[in-house]
C-alpha cells in the first residue's frame, strides 16, 4: 500500500478531470463518482496506515519516487512522495473528513444545476491537498499549495453570479498570493544556501547553516503560513470566504486547507530549530491571532462568520504550539486533528440549520431550534463541548496540552503566551456558547415564512459520525500518549518539561474560565431575550464586528499606496516605456521610410537591411577576432 | 575518362526516399484523379501515411543503428542519431501540418485559393471558385519540402546542403502564395520571401565558394581539416564562414536576416505558416548545428562573436517589436524571431549539450507553434449576413474568446504560456535545457539577456490571455467573430496540447532519448 500512495493524488485528480470534461452528461452520476473517488483515497490511506503500524518506529518514513522531472544539470528536480506518520495523519484526516463532506454535499447541493462541477472542484481540492502533504520537496509542496489555493478560489466563488461572492473569492486569492511570495522567497533562500529544495537535503544541511539564513527562511515560511492559515496579518480573507457553499467552509476553511500553514511549520521543524527568533515570532503570531479571532467571534451575528473567527482563533492555538518547538509540535498536530473533526461537524451543523431556515445566517433570527432539529442540536452540542475543552471531549485533551505547553519556558515568555492561551479559552467558551444558545435555545425569533425541519439522512449521518469523533477521538488518541508516540519519528522524542505553574492549577484555572464564559453567555443569550436587531454598541464591539478594521487597515496601508504606486507605474509605463517603444517603432518606420525613398521598393529595403546587417556582423567578427590578446 | 558509379547505401536513405517518392506519386495523382474531393482525400491519406511510415523507418534505424552512424553517398551525407532525431521531429511536424492543410471550415471552405494561376479578383477566379476547384498540389509540395528538410539535417557537403536548401525552399515559396483570402497580401509575402531567399542563397553560395577557395573542398570534414591547417586570421575563411552561417540564419529568421518573417507569416495561408514556422526552424537549426560542429568547429571562438551579436539582436528586436503588434500572426512572427535568438543562445561557444538540448527545444517550440496557428485557423470573422469570412487576426477581435469557447482559448493560453516558458509547459523545459547548455560554456551574460528577454516577452503573451479571458466582448461586437469547428484542426490542437503538457510534466524520457542524439558521427566536438 505504501508504494500505491500515488493513487491518493491520481484518483481524485482523474475523477475531477472526468467530471469537468463530461459536461452535463455527468449530471446523473457525477456526484457519486466524486464520493467514490474521495472514499477510495481513504481506503488507500487506511491501508498505508495499517501497513505502517506494522513497521518499527525507525522505518516509518517511506519515500515514493514518482519520476525525474528535469534530470541532470545543476538543479536535479525529482517528483516524489514522502509517507511518514505526519503526512499519513493528514492523509487520513483529509480523506476521512473529506469523504464525509462529499456525502453531505450530495444532499446539500441537490438543487444546484452545477452539482457535478462542484464535485469536480472538491475532488481537485482533495488531490491538491494530498499532494501538498505528501510532497517530498518544497517545490512539489508548492504545486499542491497553489492547487488548494486554486480549488479554494473556485469554490468560494462557486456561486459567482453574486458579485460580492466573486469579490470574496478574488480577495482570498490575492491575500493568498501575498503569502505565496513568502514560500517562493523561502525556496530561493534554500536553493541559494543548500543547492536544493527537497526535504531530505535541506533538513540534513540545515543544522550547519547560519542562524541568519535560517531565520530569514523561517520568517518567509511563516509569511506563507499566515496567508494560507488566515493568521495575523493575513487573516482578513477567511471571513469573506464564507461566501462559498457551507460544505466548502467545513472542508477547506475549517478542517484541512487552512491548517496547511501549521503543517508547513511543523514539517520545516529542522529550519526553525536553528532559528529561535523565528520560532518566537511564530508563537507570538499564534498567540495574537488566537485572541484576535476570539474577539471577532464575540461580536459576529452571522453564524458562519462567527465559526470562521473561531477557526482563526483555534489555528492560532496550533501556531502557538508549533512555535514552541519540539515540546509543542505533537500537540499542534493533535489539536489540528481534533479541531478538524469538531469544527467540520459544527460547520455541517450550521449548514443543516441554514438548509432548514432557507439560507438564513443571522443568529438573531434563530433560537429554539433544538426542538425542530434534534439531531443537529445534539451533534452541534458535542462539537460545542469539544471546542470548549470540557473533559472528556476531544478538545480538552488537545487544547489543555497546548495551554500547559505554553506555560513552559523561562522569563516573561511563558507568562505572556500561557496567559494568552488561558484567556483565549475563556473567550472561546463565551462566544461559542453565545453562538450555541442563540441558535438552539431561548425563544424562536424566526421570520414568518420559516418552517425549520431536520435535514435528510445524507446530511445528518456525516454529522453524527463527526460528532462521535468530536466526543471520543481526543480521549482515544490521548490515552497512553498514543498520538505523541505515533508522531515521534517526525517530531522527535521530547523530555517532559515542567510548566511555570503546577499542571493542576493551570487545568483548574482553564476550566473555571470556561465555566465562567458559559455562564455569562447563558445569562445574556440563553435565559434572556435576544433582540432581533444588533443593539448599538461600544467602540470595541463595533471594531470586532468589522473584523478589527482589518480591511480598513489593508486599504490604508497596502491598497492605497499600492494603487498610487500602480498608477505611477502605469503612467511611467505609458510615458516612458510605451513612449520609448513607440518612439522606437517610429524610428524604425522612419528608417524604413528613408530607405524606401532611397531604394524605391520595400523588398529592396529588406535586402538592404540584410546587407547592412551582414556588413555589421562581419565587422564585429573581424574586430573581435583581431584583438590579439583576447584569443582564448 | 571513366565514370565510377558511387556505392550507395540505400537503406539509410529510406525515410527520405519514402517521402520524396510519395511526393512524386502525389504529382501523378494530381494528373490522373479528376474529382477534387477524391483527390484531396487520397492525397491527404498518402501524405500522412508516407510521413508516418518514414518516421517509423527512421525510428527503426535509430534502434538498430550500428555504432555512431553511417556515411552515405561517398561522404555527402551522414545518418547518425542526431540526423534521425531531427528527421523524426520534422516528420511529426509534417504530419500535423498535412492534417491542418486538409482542414476545412463548416461551410466546406479550405485555406487555399481555388486556382493559383489566376489574378486575384478576376472573373476566372470567381468561376474557379464556383466550379469547386481545389489546389490539391499543396500536399505533394509539402512532401517535397519535408524531404528537402530531412536532407538538410543530414547533409555533410556544402554543395549538397545548398541543393537541399533549395529543394525545401522552392515549394515553400509557392505554398506561401496560395492563400484563399487576402491574396494580394499572400502574393506580396511570397514574393518577398522568394526574393530575399534568393538573396540569402546567393550569400550562402558565395560563402561556400570562399570556403572552397580557402580549403580546396566542400566536404564538411575536409573543410574543417583545411581550417585547422591555417594559422592566424584568414579573411577568406572568416568571410566564407560568416556568409555560410548567414544563409542558414536567414532560414532560422534571426536578425538581421529576419525581414521576410512577418510578411511571409502574415500573408501565407495559416496552415502553411504553422508548418513553415515549426519545420523550417527545426531544419535550419539542425543544419546550423551540423555546419557549426562538423565544418566550422575550428572557428568556434571567432564565430561566437557572430552568434552573440545575432542572438542578442534577435531576442531584443523580436521581443520589443512583438510588444507593439496588433496583428496576431505578425505578433507570433516576431515572437518566432525572438525564439531564433533563444535557439542561438544555446549555440554560443558550440557546447556539446546543445546537440541534445536543441532538438528538444525545437520539438516543444514547434508543437506549440503548430497548435497556436491551428487555433488561429478556427477563429473567424462573421459577415453581416452570418457567413463565415476569413480569420480574425486582429488582437481586439479575440476579446472575450474565453467565454465563447473556453477549450479553444484554454489551449491557446497553454501554447502562449509555453512560448513564454512558464513551468509545467514544454517551453519551460526547452528553455531550461537550452540555457543550461549555454551556461556550460560560460555564456552567462547571454543567458542573462535571454532570461530578461523571456520575462519581457511573457508580457505580450499574457496580454493575449488577459484579452481572451478577462475582457468582455465589446458592445455590438458579439456576432462579429465566430469559432469554427473543423475536426482536423481540432485534432491538431488536441495532439499538440497533449504534447506540450506531457513534455512539460514528464520530459524525462524524451530528454534522455535526445541525450543519445547528442553525438555526431564526424563531429570534432562533443
Amino acid at each position: 500500500m505504501l508504494d500505491l500512495t500515488w493513487l491518493l493524488i491520481a484518483v481524485p485528480l482523474a475523477s475531477s478531470l472526468v467530471l469537468l470534461l463530461a459536461g452535463t452528461r455527468a449530471n446523473p452520476w457525477g456526484h457519486w463518482l466524486g464520493v467514490i473517488a474521495s472514499g477510495s483515497t481513504f481506503v488507500v490511506g487506511l491501508g498505508a496506515f495499517i501497513q505502517m503500524l506494522g513497521l518499527d518506529a525507525e522505518e516509518r518514513s517511506h519515500a515514493v519516487h514518482l519520476f525525474s522531472w528535469i534530470p541532470g544539470g545543476e538543479l536535479n528536480l525529482d517528483a516524489g512522495l514522502l509517507v511518514d506518520p505526519l503526512s499519513l495523519t493528514f492523509v487520513l484526516l483529509v480523506s476521512f473528513v473529506g469523504t464525509l463532506i462529499h456525502v453531505y454535499s450530495v444532499a446539500y447541493m441537490e438543487h444546484d444545476p452545477n452539482r457535478r462541477i462542484f464535485f469536480a472542484y472538491l475532488n481537485l481540492f482533495v488531490a491538491a491537498m494530498l499532494l501538498l502533504v505528501l510532497a517530498d520537496s518544497f517545490l512539489l509542496l508548492f504545486v499542491g499549495w497553489e492547487g488548494v489555493g486554486l480549488a479554494s478560489y473556485l469554490l468560494i466563488g462557486f456561486w459567482n453570479q453574486k458579485p460580492e461572492y466573486a469579490t470574496a473569492a478574488k480577495k482570498a486569492f490575492v491575500v493568498n498570493r501575498v503569502g505565496d511570495i513568502g514560500l517562493i522567497i523561502a525556496m530561493g533562500l534554500m536553493f541559494a544556501s543548500f543547492g536544493a529544495v527537497d526535504f531530505a537535503t535541506v533538513f540534513a544541511a540545515a543544522p550547519e547553516a547560519s542562524t541568519a539564513t535560517l531565520t530569514a527562511t523561517g520568517l518567509m515560511l511563516l509569511l506563507a503560513a499566515t496567508g494560507k492559515s488566515a493568521q495575523f496579518p493575513l487573516q482578513s480573507w477567511l471571513g469573506d470566504a464564507m461566501a462559498g457553499p457551507t460544505p466548502v467552509s467545513a472542508l477547506i476553511h475549517a478542517a484541512t486547507m487552512v491548517t496547511a500553514g501549521v503543517y508547513l511549520i511543523v514539517r520545516s521543524a529542522p529550519i526553525f530549530e536553528g532559528a529561535p527568533a523565528a520560532q518566537t515570532v511564530v508563537a507570538a503570531v499564534g498567540a495574537f491571532t488566537l485572541i484576535l479571532g476570539a474577539l471577532i467571534g464575540l461580536a459576529k451575528d452571522d453564524i458562519k462568520k462567527a465559526l470562521a473567527a473561531s477557526t482563526m482563533s483555534q489555528i492560532g492555538y496550533m501556531m502557538l504550539a508549533a512555535g514552541l518547538g519540539p515540546v509543542g509540535y505533537a500537540f499542534a498536530i493533535f489539536h489540528l486533528v481534533t479541531h478538524g473533526f469538531f469544527k467540520a461537524g459544527m460547520f455541517l451543523g450550521a449548514g443543516s440549520v441554514m438548509h432548514g431556515m432557507q439560507d438564513q445566517v443571522d443568529m438573531r433570527r434563530f433560537g429554539a431550534l433544538r426542538t425542530a432539529m434534534v439531531t443537529t442540536w445534539i451533534t452541534f452540542g458535542l462539537g460545542w463541548l469539544a471546542i470548549l475543552g470540557v473533559p472528556p471531549f476531544s478538545g480538552f485533551w488537545s487544547k489543555d496540552k497546548i495551554i500547559e505547553a505554553a506555560f513552559v519556558g523561562e522569563g516573561a515568555q511563558p507568562w505572556i503566551l500561557g496567559g494568552a492561551a488561558l484567556i483565549g479559552a475563556g473567550l472561546t467558551a463565551f462566544y461559542m456558547s453565545r453562538l450555541f444558545f442563540m441558535t438552539f435555545h431561548g425563544k424562536a425569533r424566526w421570520t414568518d415564512d420559516q418552517h425549520p425541519h431536520e435535514s435528510p439522512a445524507l446530511m445528518t449521518v456525516p454529522m453524527i459520525i463527526l460528532a462521535v469523533g468530536s466526543a471520543f477521538l481526543g480521549l482515544f488518541l490521548a490515552l497512553g500518549d498514543r498520538f505523541s508516540h505515533w508522531l515521534e519519528p517526525v517530531t522527535g522524542h521530547v523530555e517532559h518539561h515542567e510548566p511555570v505553574l503546577p499542571i493542576p492549577v493551570i487545568m483548574t484555572a482553564t476550566l473555571l474560565l470556561v465555566a465562567l464564559g458559559v455562564w455569562g453567555a447563558w445569562r445574556k443569550y440563553g435565559a434572556a431575550d435576544v433582540p432581533t436587531t444588533a443593539p448599538t454598541a461600544s467602540l470595541a464591539t463595533v471594531a470586532a464586528r468589522n473584523d478589527m478594521f482589518q480591511d480598513s487597515v489593508n486599504r490604508g496601508v497596502f491598497e492605497r499606496p499600492g494603487t498610487h504606486l500602480t498608477r505611477t507605474l502605469v503612467y511611467a509605463d505609458a510615458a516612458v516605456v510605451d513612449g520609448a517603444v513607440d518612439k522606437q517603432a517610429e524610428a524604425w518606420s522612419r528608417t524604413g521610410e528613408v530607405v524606401r525613398r532611397a531604394q524605391n521598393g520595400q523588398v529592396r529595403s529588406y535586402a538592404l537591411t540584410m546587407l547592412v546587417g551582414l556588413v555589421i556582423v562581419i565587422f564585429v567578427v573581424v574586430q573581435g577576432v583581431s584583438k590579439p590578446c583576447s584569443r582564448s | 575518362m571513366s565514370f565510377v558509379t558511387p556505392e550507395i547505401a540505400w537503406a539509410p536513405l529510406a525515410p527520405v526516399i519514402i517521402v520524396l517518392g510519395a511526393a512524386a506519386i502525389g504529382i501523378l495523382i494530381e494528373s490522373f484523379v479528376r474529382t477534387p474531393a477524391t483527390r484531396r482525400i487520397v492525397l491527404l491519406t498518402l501524405s500522412v501515411v508516407s510521413l508516418v511510415a518514414a518516421a517509423a523507418v527512421a525510428a527503426v534505424q535509430w534502434a538498430t543503428l550500428d555504432g555512431a552512424g553511417t556515411i552515405v553517398l561517398d561522404g555527402m551525407m551522414t545518418v547518425d542519431r542526431q540526423a534521425l532525431a531531427w528527421q523524426i521531429v520534422i516528420l511529426v511536424f509534417g504530419a500535423l501540418g498535412a492534417l491542418l492543410f486538409a482542414a476545412r471550415t463548416r461551410a466546406g471552405e479550405e485555406a487555399f485559393t481555388p486556382l493559383g494561376s489566376v489574378a486575384p479578383g478576376t472573373a476566372e477566379e470567381t468561376l474557379a471558385r464556383r466550379k469547386g476547384f481545389q489546389v490539391t498540389e499543396v500536399f505533394p509540395l509539402a512532401l517535397f519540402a519535408v524531404g528537402g528538410m530531412m536532407l538538410f539535417t543530414s547533409v555533410t557537403d556544402l554543395i549538397f546542403l545548398f541543393v537541399a536548401l533549395e529543394v525545401f525552399s522552392l515549394p515553400l515559396y509557392i505554398l506561401v502564395a496560395l492563400a484563399r483570402r487576402r491574396r494580394f497580401l499572400s502574393h506580396e509575402g511570397a514574393l518577398k520571401y522568394f526574393l530575399l531567399g534568393a538573396f540569402s542563397s546567393a550569400l550562402f553560395l558565395f560563402g561556400a565558394a570562399l570556403l572552397y577557395g580557402a580549403t580546396g573542398d566542400t566536404n564538411f570534414v575536409r573543410v574543417s581539416e583545411g581550417i585547422a591547417t591555417v594559422t592566424g586570421l584568414d579573411p577568406l575563411i572568416l568571410s566564407g564562414a560568416v556568409l555560410v552561417m548567414s544563409g542558414l540564419l536567414f532560414k532560422l529568421g534571426a536578425v538581421p536576416f529576419h525581414s521576410w518573417t512577418p510578411d511571409a507569416y502574415q500573408g501565407a495561408p495559416t496552415p502553411v505558416t504553422a508548418f513553415m514556422a515549426a519545420a523550417t526552424k527545426a531544419a535550419a537549426t539542425a543544419a546550423l548545428l551540423r555546419v557549426s560542429y562538423e565544418a566550422l568547429h575550428g572557428l568556434a571562438w571567432e564565430l561566437s562573436w557572430l552568434i552573440w551579436t545575432v542572438a542578442i539582436l534577435s531576442m531584443l528586436l523580436g521581443t520589443v517589436v512583438a510588444l507593439v503588434q496588433t496583428e496576431l500572426k505578425r505578433m507570433l512572427a516576431y515572437s518566432s524571431i525572438a525564439h531564433a535568438g533563444f535557439i542561438l543562445v544555446a549555440l554560443a561557444g558550440f557546447p556539446a549539450d546543445a546537440l541534445s538540448a536543441l532538438p528538444f527545444y525545437l520539438l516543444s517550440y514547434g508543437l506549440a507553434t503548430l497548435g497556436a496557428f491551428a487555433v488561429i485557423t478556427q477563429v473567424r470573422e462573421r459577415g453581416e449576413d452570418g457567413t463565415v469570412l476569413g480569420e480574425a487576426t486582429r488582437l481586439g477581435q479575440w476579446a472575450g474568446l474565453g467565454h465563447r469557447s473556453p477549450w479553444l482559448a484554454g489551449a491557446m493560453a497553454l501554447f502562449l504560456l509555453s512560448f513564454a516558458g512558464i513551468p509545467l509547459t514544454a517551453g519551460f523545459v526547452g528553455k531550461f535545457v537550452a540555457f543550461s547548455a549555454a551556461m556550460s560554456e560560460g555564456a552567462w551574460p547571454l543567458v542573462l539577456v535571454a532570461v530578461i528577454a523571456s520575462a519581457a516577452a511573457a508580457f505580450f503573451y499574457v496580454r493575449l490571455i488577459v484579452l481572451m479571458f478577462l475582457t468582455d466582448v465589446p458592445e455590438g461586437q458579439e456576432d462579429a467573430v465566430e469559432v469554427d469547428h473543423s475536426p482536423l484542426a481540432r485534432a491538431v490542437v488536441a495532439i499538440t496540447v497533449i504534447g506540450v503538457v506531457l513534455l512539460g510534466i514528464v520530459p524525462g524520457p524524451v530528454l534522455s532519448l535526445f541525450e543519445n542524439a547528442g553525438v555526431l558521427l564526424l563531429g570534432a566536438a562533443g
